[in-house]
């Protein structure tokens, strides 16, 4: 059940109602929080002034982890010194292998389903960095703003698999932030870049991070974006460029290997500001040692720097040449290419994108603060601030979802680049006589077979009929939402038994562990647990009784007589009541309950009555005006 | 919950139950509903709205998917008229047809070794395209003059050269890589 509240024309919300939101960019390198003040939006400064945190963060034993620039500059335990944790996030133990984190930490790879980094505060894992990192972001723009936020968008790079998002998701939920929506990072910076200037056509967004690549293209026309294609690399970034100046720098050096993990990464260090450099000139002087005393003094030209580059550079066209066929756009059919990420600076990038789409290349918006400021924008509209807004933004699917079937082989139940939310139902039978089970495993990519897909998860279907082979139809539904999150269900056809699904994610964390992570680290900050769920409730209360007066004073006449009228005040009654006096969360989960259980019928039928009037040739033309207008809310819950 | 989102598809976007579509209509009326529908409008509402306006704006993705492309539209129509398309229900087809069927795999197979793979792809591309033209053009005879089983057929042979076109397109992808 639930409420949909159309606002009549010109009717807009009160001042004080006003909701606390902002964008996120939880980046590998850095992490920038924005929101949109008076109209605009803009990153939100730390008390010290800076605008963007790096993804760093340390653990010292028995104390809350400092997270930004305290951990990044401080000298102090490398491996407790967390970097690039973003390359974890939804990574099993097998990833790890071969990789740069491999080699600069240590892992615990045997516990849990998650791999955590071994810092001298114990075992932490990407997901546990990642919310100390959201927190910190949290106390930034709630001390800006002037009060607690009722959510975020945060953003992910749109190559993200299941595993990753939902890991993202996860670790906001740790820091205490409500997602409002989890938004591809090319998709924010579109709108960033698309609002400022009413962009109209097909626009190819190249965002080269500190950590991953994404290129995306975008169909812009009459306030829809439309995610046509998304392609990239998990694994690519300036990153990368750093690590090949290191090995520059080494090879100079004529050194095999560097001393430890501090040298390498007071090498990397240094490596980003030569790149950094050169990025405005032509050549820069080199001057490096390290603790061994080994000593380079040379000058490292830009052309020198383009060909060290240059490999990781054309990387990324590969992808470029991907979208342009998925989505069946010829190179000239592009009308802007937007360039975010701060390694987008780098010349060599520019004149290699620029060359590739033969067209200008646009660098007007900062690359480093595009993606939170579009996130900000959303933000602000998906809390309900903007009534009337006309933007609406349409996101697919990365990757290809599908199911294993007999020989390792993959059949694709949802293509990549399909329009999310989507649903898609699949329908399977039993192989043996009495069969009562089921398993099946769900996998992500566009391989052949299994083994060169991620696994997402194993399903384990129970409490199928018996009957003889062939005979139980099991229908399969696959749902993903505007998150990109799927969810699998299950029902047998004939007989309607749900059969129960036990999931199993690769790569993830379960909601126990989970629990326990919240569990640890409130216990560094000092916060009762049984306070937050608590508020966390009273806040939910809230905005079910808000939705519910909303929506009967909008037409509560029109689709309640006294009595069933005379009911739902009654409840309402109740739910102000407990949520005034008392401070068990059981209680006030109850009376929301009973609430939402009474006023299920009204909410039916004003949703009805909404589609109906939607669906009705007549109400659409009605609809047009309106539309630019209308504002939802909502309220209730499961039935 | 039961809202009518159970209306066919071409009444769900308001357009004639037929073949040929107005694509500007299909897409502004896309456009409306997903304004209305879409997860983005009630991200601050609570879990049981959000899952019906995922549910709802599921089923008009599903719907403009559909509508959208040819052969996924001519598959529904013919679904509308309780024809069945499934593969393996039978595999009687024209015997000029499957032949021609042959060579173009013959075909599909001597381009990945030829001398120049991409401009043998290229020419494959080209008859493929004229042969979904024809296919396009006879279902829409089919369809107006309301011979469902003649359209079956045209629609299974479409499929023949639509899987035939993904072949070529995962060639094209293997020889880019």
């Amino acid at each position: 059940m639930a409420l949909l509240q159309i606002a009549e024309p010109g009717q807009s919300e009160a001042p004080h109602q006003r909701r606390l939101a902002v964008g996120i960019d939880l980046g590998t390198t850095n992490s920038l929080v924005a929101a949109v003040r008076s109209g605009m939006a803009d990153v939100l400064a730390d008390e010290n002034g800076h605008r963007s945190v790096p993804s760093v963060v340390r653990y010292t034993p028995g104390c809350s982890p400092v997270v930004g620039h305290a951990a990044a500059t401080g000298s102090g335990d490398s491996r407790s010194t967390i970097r690039s944790a973003k390359r974890l996030m939804g990574k099993g133990a097998t990833d790890l292998v071969d990789s740069w984190l491999c080699r600069h930490y240590r892992f615990d790879l045997d516990s849990g389903s998650v791999p955590a980094f071994l810092t001298a505060d114990g075992p932490r894992t990407a997901i546990e960095v990642s919310a100390a990192i959201l927190g910190r972001l949290k106390h930034t723009a709630e001390a800006a703003l002037g009060g607690e936020l009722v959510g975020a968008v945060v953003t992910v790079p749109a190559y993200f698999d299941d595993a990753q998002r939902q890991a993202t998701k996860d670790a906001a939920s740790l820091a205490g932030l409500q997602v409002l929506r989890l938004m591809n990072e090319p998709t924010a910076a579109a709108v960033a870049y698309g609002l400022d200037n009413e962009e109209e056509g097909i626009v190819a967004i190249y965002d080269l991070g500190g950590g991953t690549f994404d290129i995306s293209l975008l169909k812009l026309q009459r306030g829809v974006f439309e995610v046509l294609a998304t392609a990239g690399n998990t694994e690519l970034g300036g990153d990368d460029i750093d690590n090949a100046i290191v090995q520059w720098l080494m090879d100079k050096a004529c050194i095999e290997r560097l001393a430890d993990e501090n040298a390498e990464a007071a090498a990397k260090v240094y490596a980003r500001s030569l790149k950094e450099a050169l990025s405005t000139s032509a050549s820069v002087d080199v001057d490096w040692r390290d603790d061994a005393g080994h000593h380079v003094l040379c000058q490292l030209s830009i052309e020198e720097f383009n060909d060290i580059s240059r490999p990781l550079v054309m990387q990324t066209l590969k992808p470029c040449r991907q979208v342009l066929r998925d989505a069946g756009i010829d190179r000239e059919d592009v009308t802007a290419v937007v360039m975010v990420g701060g390694s987008t600076r780098v010349p060599l990038v520019r004149d290699s994108v620029a060359a590739f789409f033969e067209r200008d290349v646009l660098t007007s918006i900062d690359p480093d603060e595009v993606v939170a400021i579009g996130a900000a924008i959303q933000a602000n509209i998906l809390a309900g601030n903007k009534a009337g807004s006309d933007l609406l933004l349409l996101d697919v699917t990365p990757l290809s979802l599908g199911l294993e079937i007999m020989g390792g082989l993959v059949e694709k139940i949802i293509p990549r680049n399909t329009t999310i939310p989507i649903a898609r139902g699949q329908e399977f039978t039993t192989y043996k006589d009495a069969q009562t089970a089921m398993a099946l495993h769900v996998v992500q990519g566009e391989r052949e077979l299994v083994e060169d897909c991620r696994s997402l998860a194993r399903f384990e279907l129970a409490g199928i009929p018996a009957r003889v082979a062939g005979a139980a139809r099991i229908q399969v539904l696959f749902q993903v939402d505007a998150d990109g999150l799927l969810t699998v269900s299950a029902l047998e056809r004939d007989s309607g038994v749900v059969a129960s699904v036990n999931v199993k994610p690769s790569y993830g964390l379960s909601d126990g562990e989970i629990e326990n992570m919240l569990r640890d680290s409130m216990k560094h900050a000092g916060e009762d647990m049984q306070k937050r769920v608590l508020r966390e409730q009273k806040v939910e209360a809230a905005r079910v009784l808000e939705a519910l007066a909303a929506a009967l004073q909008a037409d509560g006449d029109e689709h309640l007589d006294a009595e069933e009228r005379a009911r739902i005040d009654d409840l309402v009654r109740q739910l102000s009541d407990v949520l005034q006096h008392s401070t068990d969360r059981e209680v006030i989960r109850q009376a929301v309950h009973a609430l939402e259980r009474g006023s299920g019928d009204f909410v039916e039928r004003r949703m009805n009555a909404s589609v109906r009037k939607m669906m009705s040739g007549q109400g659409i033309d009605a609809m047009d005006e309106a539309v630019g207008k209308a504002r939802h809310e909502a309220c209730t819950s499961d039935p | 919950m039961q809202v009518d989102l159970s209306q066919n598809f071409f009444q769900l976007f308001a357009l004639p139950q037929e073949f040929p579509v107005d694509e500007k209509r299909l897409v502004s009326r896309f456009q409306e509903l997903q304004k209305q529908l879409h997860p983005d409008r009630f991200a601050a509402a609570s879990s049981a709205e959000r899952r019906w306006s995922m549910q709802a704006a599921s089923v008009v993705n599903e719907a403009y998917q559909t509508l959208s492309r040819e052969l996924p539209r001519a598959i529904y129509l013919l679904t509308l008229q309780g024809v069945s398309v499934d593969e393996e229900t039978d595999t009687q087809m024209a015997p000029a047809f499957l032949m021609e069927q042959m060579e173009y795999r013959e075909a599909l197979e001597a381009a990945e070794n030829s001398a120049d793979p991409v401009a043998a792809l290229e020419r494959l591309r080209q008859q493929l395209k004229s042969g979904v033209v024809a296919q396009r053009e006879a279902f829409t005879r089919a369809a107006d003059e309301s011979n469902w089983n003649e359209a079956r057929t045209v629609v299974r042979q479409w499929q023949f050269l639509d899987k035939l076109s993904r072949e070529v397109r995962r060639l094209d992808e293997r020889l880019d890589t």
